[in-house]
């Protein structure tokens, strides 16, 4: 991207915006009536749902054939079948590691094979994905209220239709929209965005221009109420003077992205109840 | 698939409404929920179309690109179709488990376009033997409310309609190298004619009767069903029966003419739902999952 001018002397990028701009955002709760809860968010282009079931106990128990399964747990169920003589009772889901003391959270990021410019092979189930998987199961491990609800299992699907920059952002926005919905309670918001650095400033909410250009690239996961940082992730070399401006660049518009997720949250409330008849 | 579970007097009172043709939300047999149909949802791809038919929710996204033909078929371009079952439909999606029904409904969807008059391939092809257009269609199944495939194909009829390939020419100079110039102007496209393209009709036998587009809780009543692939002038391009109960052949022959009738309605309706979208004009306010 050699030649494209990231930070034009006046103060704009290249769509426009001023450093520390965020892109429109437009969020809309409780898309789908079967989901326990569910969101909708659009980021400038980048655009994620979000999906939330639970709590609910495991995945319920299903007679199977041990031998389908791959991997470790596969080899573990072929002894087992044979023993049985043909059919294994499989635990899907996590019954078996349900935990005694809190919820599980499970998440699954999953982008669509046409969100990005060039076609997608598998929407989920490679490395990226996996790791962004893990990166929102660690950010609501920390802002779900977990121990209210012992040995059931949260789950969190995330989809990307559209990938234009700032994806985990998008998805965090989503998930917490999304388990809202579902009435799971939560310490705080868990909003996020991601911050970048050129020519000496710092610029919030990265497009995906922004991120090709290979500078340095922040994700941030902020609880805005008290200042505490759920999840931290930053890309590429950046000296450490420049970290700071660059941690705030990102929470301040962390705060942003609250102040408007909050008056999403309201205005739905607002909905639901006139619906209600209150 | 999404399951249900329903009490035996549920499904008894299923059947005996479907017997005096009034189904639980008060539908006659032959009759579709509410669909709503949005072309153009996702910006970087050919076509793109969205369904909403009841609680039954379905993405799709057509990317054009550029490949070799076939062997067989030289002078073609050709169609990819892909189904991504999403974790958001139903917790059972999740990692895996959905792999099995994309692949069904992938299946059964090269079937049904199996056929030479369903899309002109011919202008997908670029130059014979060396490049054509690939079509990648790509389904992305959101939530589940029954009747998977007829959304299915709606959707990919809506999406195909909506693609828009960009024209190409062919530069061939001295030395005979070949080389592909695109057209300076980004309106400048090509369209596919969508007008044999045929949409699935599902009919679900519940008791003695058949019933078109069943909810969840209608397909947990039903042991057998047909899947008749139509088009906009009643020709049948495909069929199949699914399920673990068994049909007689009187009762197929009596659901493919209900097929055809609600097939050519149902074409017609979707024809013109589109092309009224498309002459509201680029000024449409694109609503998606916003509204």
């Amino acid at each position: 991207m050699a030649g494209l001018e990231l930070l034009s002397d006046q103060g704009y990028r290249v769509d426009g915006r001023r450093a520390g701009e965020l892109r429109k955002i437009q969020a809309r709760m409780g898309v789908f009536a079967q989901a326990d809860g569910s969101a909708y968010i659009e980021q400038g282009n980048t655009k994620a749902l979000a999906v939330v079931y639970g709590p609910h106990e495991g995945m319920g128990q299903g007679w199977t054939q041990g031998s389908q399964l791959k991997g470790a747990r596969g080899r573990h169920m072929q002894d087992r079948e044979r023993k049985t003589g043909g059919f294994v009772l499989e635990i899907r889901g996590s019954r078996a590691r349900a935990l005694p003391d809190r919820a599980l959270v499970n998440c699954q990021y999953s982008s669509a094979t046409f969100s990005t410019g060039e076609r997608k092979r598998r929407p989920h189930g490679d490395r990226k994905s996996c790791e962004m998987g893990l990166q929102l199961r660690q950010t609501f491990e920390a802002a779900i209220l977990t121990q209210l609800h012992p040995r059931s299992q949260i789950d969190i699907y995330v989809q990307v239709l559209q990938a234009d920059g700032g994806t985990y952002a998008a998805c965090v926005n989503a998930a917490t929209l999304a388990v809202l919905d579902a009435g799971i309670p939560m310490r705080d918001f868990v909003c996020a965005c991601s911050a970048g650095f050129v020519d000496g400033t710092a610029l919030a909410d990265l497009s995906h221009v922004e991120e090709a250009a290979g500078g340095p690239q922040l994700a941030l996961a902020l609880l805005p109420a008290s200042g505490q940082i759920a999840l931290l992730e930053m890309d590429a070399r950046l000296h450490e003077d420049h970290l700071e401006r660059v941690l705030e660049a990102a929470a301040q518009a962390a705060r942003d992205v609250h102040t408007l997720l909050d008056r999403v949250v309201r205005q739905h409330v607002r909905e639901a109840s006139i619906l209600l008849g209150d | 698939m999404a399951s249900v579970t329903l009490s035996e007097a549920e499904k008894v009172y299923i059947v005996h409404g479907v017997q005096e043709d009034l189904r639980v939300d008060g539908r006659g047999r032959e009759d579709y929920r509410c669909v709503e149909v949005e072309t153009d949802v996702v910006s970087n791809t050919s076509g793109s179309a969205r369904v909403k038919l009841g609680h039954t929710d379905i993405l799709v996204g057509v990317k054009a690109e550029m490949g070799t033909p076939k062997l067989e078929k030289p002078n073609e371009g050709y169609l990819e179709f892909f189904v991504d079952c999403s974790a958001s439909a139903t917790p059972e999606f999740e990692g895996r488990g959905g792999d099995d029904l994309g692949t069904e409904i992938a299946n059964t969807l090269y079937r049904i376009f199996n056929n030479k008059s369903s899309v002109d391939l011919k202008t997908l092809c670029i130059s014979p033997r060396e490049h054509c257009w690939v079509l990648y269609v790509d389904v992305l199944l959101l939530e589940c409310g029954g009747n998977l495939f007829d959304a299915i194909s709606i959707a990919v009829k809506a999406a195909l309609f909506n693609t828009r390939i960009p024209r190409v020419r062919v530069l061939e100079d001295e030395e005979g190298s070949k080389d592909i110039e695109l057209s300076d102007d980004p309106y400048d496209c090509i369209r596919l004619s969508v007008e044999n393209v045929p949409c699935i009709v599902t009919l679900c036998k519940i008791g003695y009767r058949h019933v078109v587009d069943a909810t969840l809780q209608e397909e947990a009543c039903s042991l057998a069903s047909l899947l008749v692939s139509v088009t906009s002038k009643g020709v049948v391009t495909c069929m199949r029966k699914v399920g673990k109960g068994s049909l007689d052949p009187e009762s197929i022959f009596e659901m493919m003419e209900t097929g055809k009738r609600v097939g050519k309605v149902l074409h017609a309706s979707l024809q013109s739902v589109v092309h009224k979208e498309e002459s509201l004009g680029p000024k449409r306010q694109k609503v998606g999952f916003l509204g």
